[in-house]
């Protein structure tokens, strides 16, 4: 069995891939990427604890957030392609409409 | 007294209502509707409503003067602790006359518009106006409170304001208009604070209760700046200054001759017959508050003869036919106040009664001139003028007897009128009586004076307005003006005879019937020869005065210039109407625009508004040229701060 900590463990590794991912890419495609990271470290930290304190709540979050995962994914997709068509561009820096 | 005579009623009469609110009614339709559905059938609806509120006067006239006068509140206004006040109506011989007088003469003078304003762009806003002016004046003369009647007082200056600057687009009405209004609030102002020292010494507004609590301040005295003023004096100075800017009296009376760039018709109902008598009729329904104070009846009689004697002198100077007749009416007031300040309050309201229809034929009857000059630049010079007998004959008729009304000649109404303020003031027991009847009787001459200038002027020698016409005549005016004009020249000859005095043969029934509630002047031994001699006097000096008249404009045409050039300094004092515009330009308007333009504009405006305004923008923008920095639209950058917020969030929960 394996225990309890890995899964932290294995959860802030993916969210600190994530989290650099969104800090450091300029590729629109990957910033959502990353941000779909970071929602999987999520979620593996709560199934992990709902398995450990043998709590269903923390699945049922689970069950939540990969279909919210999977709609955000699809809006967000959507954006980009968009964004694609529109101005040609993919990195984030050259869309910068709301520059102050 | 015969007061306990008249039968009070004091539940609702719809006629009474009625009066005053079927112009309401039809001013307010017209205004809304004018525009876009009557047009040139506005005139419609207020000439129906005014000929019906005409009819309930008549009917009201009858009944009180059967014995039965009316007394109620509409509906409370005003409840507030001590304070009532009520939307009331009073019809009693002195409001039953004045509303005779006004919806009678209203009535005429709208029919005489049709014709006069025919075919102006501003048709319905004229009448929808005019008729609102009637309804104002009729709630100020039939109110019971003093509250209502400083409503109407001021509805009616409104009224006033609205219809001066009826043809607003031209600079010099739009600006008499505010002089009217300005000059108005003056005496306004004085007007409101005596209604609350009224209220603050008698604790009520009604007619009745005040005249019931008068003696109770009759002895009081209130210190200011160290003098003991007699109560009744400041609560009567204070009305009066209302009166003086409403009825147009030295020092306030600057605004009645430039009024006259309305149109004619609202020169002769509201700067002629109505609405300027307003001071005469609040001065003489609140008769026995003025009658308690010695310096108040001297006031209302001196500067009632100031203004007389001042306007007569300026009069003969003018050119614009209608600033002539206005600065006669100005010098009929004074009369009226004349005779209110030697006790004789009946007979002022019996000349402003007789006053009220010579005076609107006067202005009607320049107004019929004026509407067949209208092509010339300036139609009220009476230089251009001349010959008009001829083409005008029954304007000329109808002016001839209302100048000779108006110069106190036997047999009209004006005689009647003046000879009975000349007599009351000859044997009041006032001493300032006889300076008062001295003062009338010169100015009776030259009224006649200059009231016939301006008739010979216009009616004979040869028409002088050819090429201003370019060789035109001029024509009579259409019927609908000039039968008005007939029907207001018997009320100028006949008005008079409802108060012949008894000395006459008459029963001066018209001061009877007022002095039930305007009492009866205390007068001293009144000597039957000596009420004759007067009479002949008076008369002698209107025959002067027009004979002055003939032998200078008709007779030898070159005496015209001879005063002007030999006494060029008084000559030129007169014509600039002893510099009171000038004075007051320099001492109130200069000074006042010079605290607007620098004071207020330059340093309030400029440093403390402007500053804050345009400080309070400056300083968000400086925040912002720091804050713009981070709006970089890239969305790494966000992401950045999203975690610096988590971290210092959580650094601030986990460390406290």
């Amino acid at each position: 069995m394996v225990p309890f900590e890995y899964y932290v463990i294995l959860s802030l590794l993916l969210f600190v891939i994530g989290l650099a991912g969104a800090l450091f890419r300029r590729n629109l495609i990957i910033l959502l990427a990353s941000l779909e990271i970071i929602m999987n470290a999520l979620i593996v930290l709560f199934a992990a604890i709902s398995y450990h304190t043998k709590d269903i709540s923390g699945y049922l979050i689970v069950f939540f957030l990969i279909g919210m995962a999977a709609a955000e994914a699809g809006v967000g997709l959507t954006l980009a392609v968009l964004i694609y068509k529109k101005l040609k561009k993919v990195y984030v820096d050259e869309i910068n409409f709301f520059r102050g | 007294m015969s007061e306990a005579s008249f039968q009070v009623i004091n539940t609702f009469d719809l006629r009474v209502f009625l009066v005053p609110f079927l112009p309401f009614f039809a001013s307010i339709i017209t205004l809304i509707f004018g525009k876009k559905y009557f047009r040139e059938k506005s005139h419609i609806l207020p000439v129906i409503s005014l000929f019906l509120s005409f009819s309930l006067s008549i009917s009201l006239l009858f009944d009180v003067l059967n014995g039965k006068t009316y007394n109620f509140d509409l509906y409370s206004w005003i409840v507030a602790g001590s304070l009532k006040v009520g939307l009331g109506f009073l019809v009693d011989p002195l409001s039953v006359m004045m509303i005779c007088m006004v919806t009678s003469l209203s009535f005429l003078i709208h029919v005489y518009s049709i014709g006069y304003m025919g075919g102006d762009p501003g048709y319905y806003r004229f009448f929808s106006y005019i008729s609102l002016f009637t309804f104002s004046m009729l709630m100020l003369v039939l109110s019971n409170n003093l509250v209502q009647l400083y409503l109407g007082w001021e509805a009616v200056g409104l009224c006033s304001y609205f219809l001066i600057g009826f043809w607003y687009e031209k600079k010099s009405a739009s600006d008499a208009a505010k002089k009217a209004f300005i000059v108005n609030r003056v005496g306004d102002f004085g007007f409101a604070l005596g209604i609350f020292a009224m209220f603050y010494y008698l604790g009520t507004l009604y007619y009745n209760e005040i005249f019931a609590k008068l003696p109770l301040i009759a002895e009081s005295y209130i210190s200011i700046g160290g003098y003991e003023i007699h109560v009744p004096f400041l609560i009567a100075f204070l009305l009066f200054c209302g009166a003086m800017g409403k009825s147009a009296q030295v020092p306030l009376h600057v605004w009645l001759p430039d009024a006259m760039e309305g149109p004619t018709p609202v020169s002769a109902l509201i700067h002629a017959a109505t609405m300027v008598t307003a001071g005469v009729f609040m001065v003489s329904r609140l008769h026995a508050l003025f009658e308690m104070s010695y310096h108040a009846m001297a006031m209302v009689a001196f500067i009632g003869a100031i203004t007389c004697f001042m306007a007569a002198t300026i009069a003969p100077t003018q050119f614009d036919i209608k600033r002539v007749i206005a600065y006669s009416t100005l010098s009929q007031l004074g009369y009226m106040f004349m005779a209110c300040g030697v006790g004789a309050f009946a007979v002022g309201m019996f000349h402003l009664f007789t006053h009220a229809y010579f005076k609107a034929l006067l202005f009607l009857g320049a107004g019929s001139i004026i509407h067949a000059l209208h092509h010339a630049q300036d139609p009220n010079d009476i230089r251009i003028m001349g010959g008009l007998r001829r083409y005008m004959p029954i304007t000329f008729w109808t002016f001839l007897i209302a100048s000779l009304s108006i110069s106190g000649i036997p047999g009209l109404a004006g005689f009647f009128s003046k000879d009975e303020i000349l007599a009351y003031a000859y044997f009041s027991k006032y001493p300032w009586g006889k300076i008062i009847w001295l003062i009338g009787l010169v100015v009776a001459s030259m009224t006649a004076f200059y009231t016939f200038r301006i008739f010979f002027k216009a009616f004979f020698g040869e028409f002088r307005g050819k090429e201003v016409l370019h060789g035109h005549t001029p024509h009579e005016s259409p019927k609908v003006m000039t039968i008005p004009l007939i029907i207001i020249s018997i009320g100028a000859i006949f008005s008079g005879w409802l108060g012949i005095p008894e000395i006459l043969g008459g029963g001066a029934h018209f001061q009877r019937f007022l002095e039930s509630v305007l009492g009866h002047p205390e007068l001293l031994h009144v000597d039957h020869t000596m009420e004759y001699l007067l009479m002949a006097l008076s008369v002698l000096a209107g025959l002067l005065g027009i004979f002055l008249a003939y032998l200078v404009y008709v007779k030898t045409p070159s005496l015209e210039t001879a005063f002007s050039s030999r006494f060029k300094r008084i000559y030129t004092f007169l014509y600039r109407k002893w510099y009171f515009d000038e004075l007051y330009d320099l001492v109130i308007v200069r000074p006042t625009l010079f605290l607007a333009r620098t004071v207020v504009n330059l340093i309030l405006d400029t440093f403390v508004i402007d500053q804050t305004v345009n400080g309070s923008a400056k300083t968000a923008e400086a925040f912002s040229s720091f804050f713009r920095r981070f709006h970089t639209g890239i969305v790494n950058y966000y992401n950045w701060f999203i975690l610096l917020g988590l971290v210092i969030y959580l650094l601030l929960v986990y460390l406290k």
